[in-house]
């Protein structure tokens, strides 16, 4: 195969020589992005006008997607607020690709979430598959071994045309990329939402391990140490995108900013893995970086600015798929599956003999320097002459206005119970029945097995939990059982109420899922969705969760290792619900004490305790949503209480005593029994009589409020007493309020109600929990059938 | 530079789920001219140089061992690309 | 033996857990495989020696067996299985699997190793894209009909069992007479308790040769081989370890050297 060469290229090269003598020329800043201070900045910093290829590297470095501008003043509290006991198992603290975190017994682990929402909503199944390969990169590029992926997934409403089209290109993204991988999918979260149309969520979680010692940062280090690239050739792909994609909201009349969409080969990520894994293995690098938004922009002025501060690169030796690139799109191209490496001279053939195993392309383009400039060369020419740290470090920082919407009081003062959608509430055994079941089968809190059965979640032999239990539960060390639990959480409609009490909502429950899971919560990773920075309400909204979401992590003692801001979700000026996404990671000695999240068949008998108390609330609820209400207060936070119950949950599977456990969350706890009894289609008698009792409440309240700090636990008679001597040693509520009933297949639920009970089977109440999202999505069923019939 | 086509399509008698996929969804979209839909593949093989009768030769062998699979599918046609060679 | 390559991160030639057993059996690794540390810890946890093979290199290793296994080897590009079907390693495979003198070496397939033994034609048959088109994740009971083979020996006749599903191309196509021979000649190994879950005729999910020494199947018995990370059975969640019986089975046969 011929090579693209210079000579093929008809380029009005730019140069740094050229720009200098042409001070007067008109450069394309504003459609890059850039605004006009901002481009002024950059005359300042130069002392000259930026040649073309310089005008590429900054405008994507200085996006809000890469440089965090908006966002980045709020963001300090999460390294502010932190206590010396917070730090004391973190390895590797934010600003690198991901953070890392001590497992004890030389391990690590590493975790991050990013975004990608607008990719996903242009081309559904490349932008989601491209995700999935962005993260994963992301956790290789910390030396470590990638063993599982999550996502958290948000689509409009469940009957609106766009999501037919954009939730099944998600999800078969998702599954074509992380199946391809070999990395088990094991959770994340469906929530549908007509806030999202137009702005789906698509987040992605990696979760990675490694040995301490094989730890690897991104930095050039060592003068005259080698950079190389390697990976996927270069082509056009996303060109732009980092600036225009993740930063600009959709606005019809900017149809032409709308670039390439980047196309994910997970064959070469997959191949890409192994390889830097034996990379890592054979010590053959120095520093490495993954190629992401901004791609060699951003590789080359970050390895340089994090090391001996300089780099010289020759351009035209990067390898290309598209010989017509121009130089600054060949520094802005976001082509997938790329990383570049910093290698010693004398590892260089050792090197190369790893890519020929894995028949992996790669092209040596500079060395590292200590000159404190970063030197890109075209055929010799120079294109870039700047301080790396200006690009990658030094951008611009907005104190961007804010303040509280106008809005906020009226909305919070619209609760439910004073709402039309707050009368006429089921009453009567019947009337509470057929609630739960109409809550089981609303879109939010159906069955999402469809979505989940198209993802591998059995590949590598340790996934110990995955969807539908709390927490998604990896085994990292075989001989031990030492493993992580990984969840991730938001409920955007609380935080919508209320930013600040919802985004400790969110860690709430996503510390609530691990501890329920029977880790001890360790570190947080956080995926901030929101809308325009422009705006001064969303502006507010983003600053009370970013605040809140500080305070909480330092009550609860876990620090946040590091994650991603996505913001400009809206659409004709209509913002999504601020979503918060907290992904909060556990640790566990032996996996094998994983508890699960339902009544297990050999359970039979076994006595269910409510842990925590019930109050009126339903604003925000998934009933209130059920009735198309929002508004008033989100629940109540209780971080104290939420630390309590985590350690009954945790000291409770240490200690061998519960043999299931589920928290309460959204649907409160009617969703919680109802999904106790489906996970493994094993029913139970309950009665909530003791909790209208000791609470105060109604019946209604007690199955549908969604306190906080509440689970639900199953455990063997032998264990009530020791389990119930912990509870009330720690003074945490804990009421018996039943039985597993292994015989019946039926959940029945008494109280003080006329009728006295409801009994729901469980058989029934699958098959219609488990026909709503294929009812919808199921749109491939018409040919299937038809290809049945035939044959 | 020349290029030779290869075309694979998958047996007749083999039941082709993604094309009948393909046809049942094309009346959604107001498509209603066609009764059936089968989806195959086409290969571009680039020749350094001139499509001699040895080239040819060589790209219908592995067209025939390598580019399809006799069980499911069949080589339609394998032949130089006239514009490809412009 | 030689670990010069570390294939794949931390999987070594792994000593066997009966160190009686000592069936040495080779798990090949091509680019996109994905479940050869679990085929491997399926061959140690049955008993045996797991030899990591390469699939570039021409050495078989004096293995005693050989497991191809599942994974998107080379993306999937072509068709599953076909570029890998080329590599060095296989055509010492195929060669070993049907020597016409001494014994013909054992070879399971499993998923995408299913798909290189049709695309090389060790065993009939082919495999397409599933009939509702989508990859398939779920716990899957299947009926032994077949245990004179190999692989099989060690399941009662007509056992069922549960082992995790989980493909794209996992539709089994063969032509009627095919079918007919197959069927006539119990070489229909495993079939589908149930749904059919992707339109694979007669619902077969595992055959073997005319021998008894090559078996592919598509679900995933290395994934059921130790309690806690396998499927949902009645003895709990994700207790299920029936996989594991394929892996004693092959141990079993060679240590007693019937064939």
């Amino acid at each position: 195969m011929s090579e693209p060469t210079v000579t093929d290229k008809e380029f009005n090269i730019d140069t740094v020589e050229h720009a200098s003598t042409t001070p007067d020329t008109d450069l394309p800043w504003a459609a890059l992005g850039l605004k006009s201070d901002e481009y002024d900045r950059i005359v300042t910093i130069l002392g000259r006008r930026p040649t073309a290829a310089e005008l590429a590297m900054y405008s994507v470095m200085w996006s809000e997607h890469c440089s965090y501008k908006s966002s980045k003043v709020h963001l300090r509290q999460f390294g502010e607020k932190v206590t010396e006991e917070m730090k004391k198992d973190l390895m590797v603290g934010i600003g690198e690709n991901a953070g890392v975190t001590n497992l004890g017994d030389g391990w690590a682990v590493t975790f991050k979430i990013e975004s990608h929402n607008h990719p996903s909503f242009v081309e559904p199944y490349q932008g989601a598959a491209t995700g999935v390969g962005g993260i994963v990169r992301d956790i290789i590029s910390m030396g470590a071994r990638p063993v599982a992926v999550m996502d958290p997934l948000r689509f409009g409403d469940i009957d609106h045309p766009d999501t037919l089209r954009v939730l099944p290109g998600v999800v078969s993204g998702i599954g074509g990329y992380g199946n391809s991988l070999g990395l088990p999918n094991i959770g994340g979260e469906v929530v549908f939402d007509s806030v999202y149309q137009d702005n789906p969520l698509v987040n992605a979680l990696a979760v990675g391990v490694m040995r301490h010692e094989d730890i690897r940062l991104a930095n050039a280090s060592g003068v005259g140490n080698k950079v190389v690239l390697f990976g996927a050739r270069t082509g056009g792909d996303g060109i732009g995108g980092a600036s225009v994609l993740a930063s600009e909201s959709f606005d019809d009349s900017k149809p032409s900013k709308r670039p390439a969409v980047q196309v994910g080969d997970p064959f070469a990520e997959k191949v890409l893995i192994e390889c830097c894994l034996e990379l890592f293995h054979a010590e053959l690098v120095e520093g490495i970086q993954d190629l992401g938004a901004a791609g060699i922009s951003c590789a080359t002025s970050e390895l340089a600015s994090n090391g001996e501060g300089g780099m010289h690169v020759e351009l035209t030796n990067v390898l290309l798929r598209d010989p017509s690139l121009t130089p600054g799109e060949i520094l802005m191209s976001e082509s997938q599956e790329r990383m570049m490496a910093v290698v010693t001279p004398a590892n260089a053939a050792e090197f190369e003999r790893v890519m020929a195993k894995w028949e992996v392309e790669y092209s040596w383009l500079g060395e590292v320097t200590d000159t404190g400039r970063l030197i890109i060369e075209w055929d010799g020419e120079t294109i870039v002459d700047v301080d790396p740290r200006t690009v990658a470090h030094d951008g611009p920082v907005y104190e961007r206005p804010y303040h509280r919407p106008s809005w906020q009081d009226s909305l919070q003062a619209d609760t439910f119970r004073s709402s039309s959608a707050g009368q006429d509430l089921p009453q009567t055994a019947q009337e509470l029945g057929g609630a739960v079941v109409d809550l089981m089968t609303s879109p939010n809190m159906a069955d999402v097995s469809w979505i989940t059965d198209q993802f591998d979640r059995f590949v590598g032999g340790n996934t110990a939990l995955s969807q539908p239990d709390d927490a998604g539960v990896i085994r990292v060390d075989e001989e031990t059982g030492l493993g992580v639990a990984l969840s991730t959480d938001a409920n955007a409609r609380y935080a919508y109420l209320d930013p600040y009490t919802g985004a400790q909502l969110a860690l709430a429950e996503s510390y609530r899922n691990v501890a329920t899971s029977g880790a001890i919560p360790m570190a947080v990773s956080d995926c901030l969705n929101f809308g325009s920075p422009e705006d001064p309400e969303v502006m507010w909204q983003f600053a009370e969760a970013v605040r809140g979401l500080a305070d909480g992590c330092q009550e609860l003692g876990v620090p946040v290792t590091g994650g991603n801001v996505s913001l400009y979700n809206q659409t004709a000026g209509r913002a999504i619900h601020p979503t918060p996404v907290v992904g909060v990671l556990g640790k566990f000695d032996d996996v094998g004490r994983r508890t699960p999240s339902g009544f297990e068949r050999w359970a039979d008998g076994q006595a269910i305790y409510l842990l925590g108390t019930t109050a009126d609330e339903l604003d925000g609820s998934e009933f209130a949503r059920g009735r198309d209400h929002l508004g008033g207060l989100p629940p109540k936070v209780d971080l104290q209480a939420e630390k309590m119950l985590g350690e009954i949950l945790i000291n409770a599977s240490r200690d061998g005593m519960i043999d299931a456990a589920h928290d309460l969350s959204e649907g409160g706890l009617a969703a919680g029994l109802a999904e106790m009894g489906l996970r493994f289609g094993v029913g139970a008698r309950v009665a909530v009589d003791g909790i209208c009792e000791r609470d105060g409440v109604d019946p209604f309240t007690a199955l549908f409020s969604e306190s906080q700090a509440r689970a639900l636990v199953a455990l063997p008679r032998s264990e009530e007493l020791r389990f119930t001597d912990m509870t009330s040693a720690r003074g945490f509520a804990a009421l018996r309020i039943g039985v597993v009933d292994a015989s019946s297949g039926d959940l029945e639920v008494a109280g003080p109600y006329e009728g006295g009970s409801f009994t729901l089977g469980l058989d029934e109440l699958r098959e219609a929990w488990s026909a709503v999202i294929p009812s919808r999505f199921g749109t491939l069923g018409e040919a299937t059938e038809a290809v049945r019939q035939e044959k | 530079m020349p290029r030779i086509i290869v075309e694979v399509m998958p047996k007749p008698e083999i039941l082709d789920p993604q094309g009948k996929a393909i046809a049942s969804a094309l009346p959604h979209l107001g498509f209603t001219d066609f009764s059936a839909v089968r989806q195959g593949k086409r290969f571009e093989l680039t020749v350094e140089g001139e499509v001699t009768e040895q080239v040819l030769a060589s790209a219908r062998t592995a067209a025939a061992e390598m580019l399809s699979n006799p069980v499911i599918e069949d080589v339609i046609s394998v032949r130089v690309d006239d514009e490809g060679a412009a | 033996m030689s670990t010069e390559t570390p294939l794949i991160g931390d999987f070594r030639a792994a000593p066997a857990a009966n160190p009686l057993g000592g069936a040495r059996i080779g798990v090949v690794t091509f680019p996109g495989t994905l479940d050869d540390r679990d085929a491997a810890r399926a061959v140690r946890l049955g008993g045996g020696t797991a030899v990591p093979l390469w699939h570039a290199d021409e050495s078989l290793q004096n293995v005693d067996a050989i497991v191809l296994p599942g994974g998107f080897s080379y993306g999937d590009y072509l068709r599953a299985g076909a570029i890998a079907r080329f590599a060095p390693m296989m055509n010492k495979i195929i060669d070993a699997a049907t020597a016409s003198s001494g014994t013909r070496l054992p070879v399971l397939g499993i998923c995408n190793g299913f798909q290189m033994l049709t695309e090389s034609h060790l065993l009939p048959g082919s495999m397409v894209k599933n009939d509702h088109l989508k990859f398939l994740c779920r716990d899957q009971v299947l009926r032994v009909e077949n245990t004179s083979t190999a692989w099989t020996s060690q399941f009662t006749a007509d056992e069922l069992i549960a082992v995790p599903l989980k493909n794209q191309d996992g539709q089994y196509l063969a032509d009627p007479a095919t079918l007919e021979a197959l069927e006539a000649e119990g070489r229909v190994v495993f079939r589908y308790v149930g749904e059919n879950p992707n339109g694979s005729r007669n619902g077969i999910a595992g055959v073997t040769n005319e021998t008894g020494n090559v078996v592919g199947l598509m679900p995933h018995p290395e994934h059921a081989v130790e309690a806690g990370y396998g499927p949902d059975d009645a003895t709990g969640m994700r207790s299920g370890t029936d996989g594991l019986t394929i892996f004693t089975s092959v141990i079993a046969s060679l240590a007693g050297g019937a064939q």
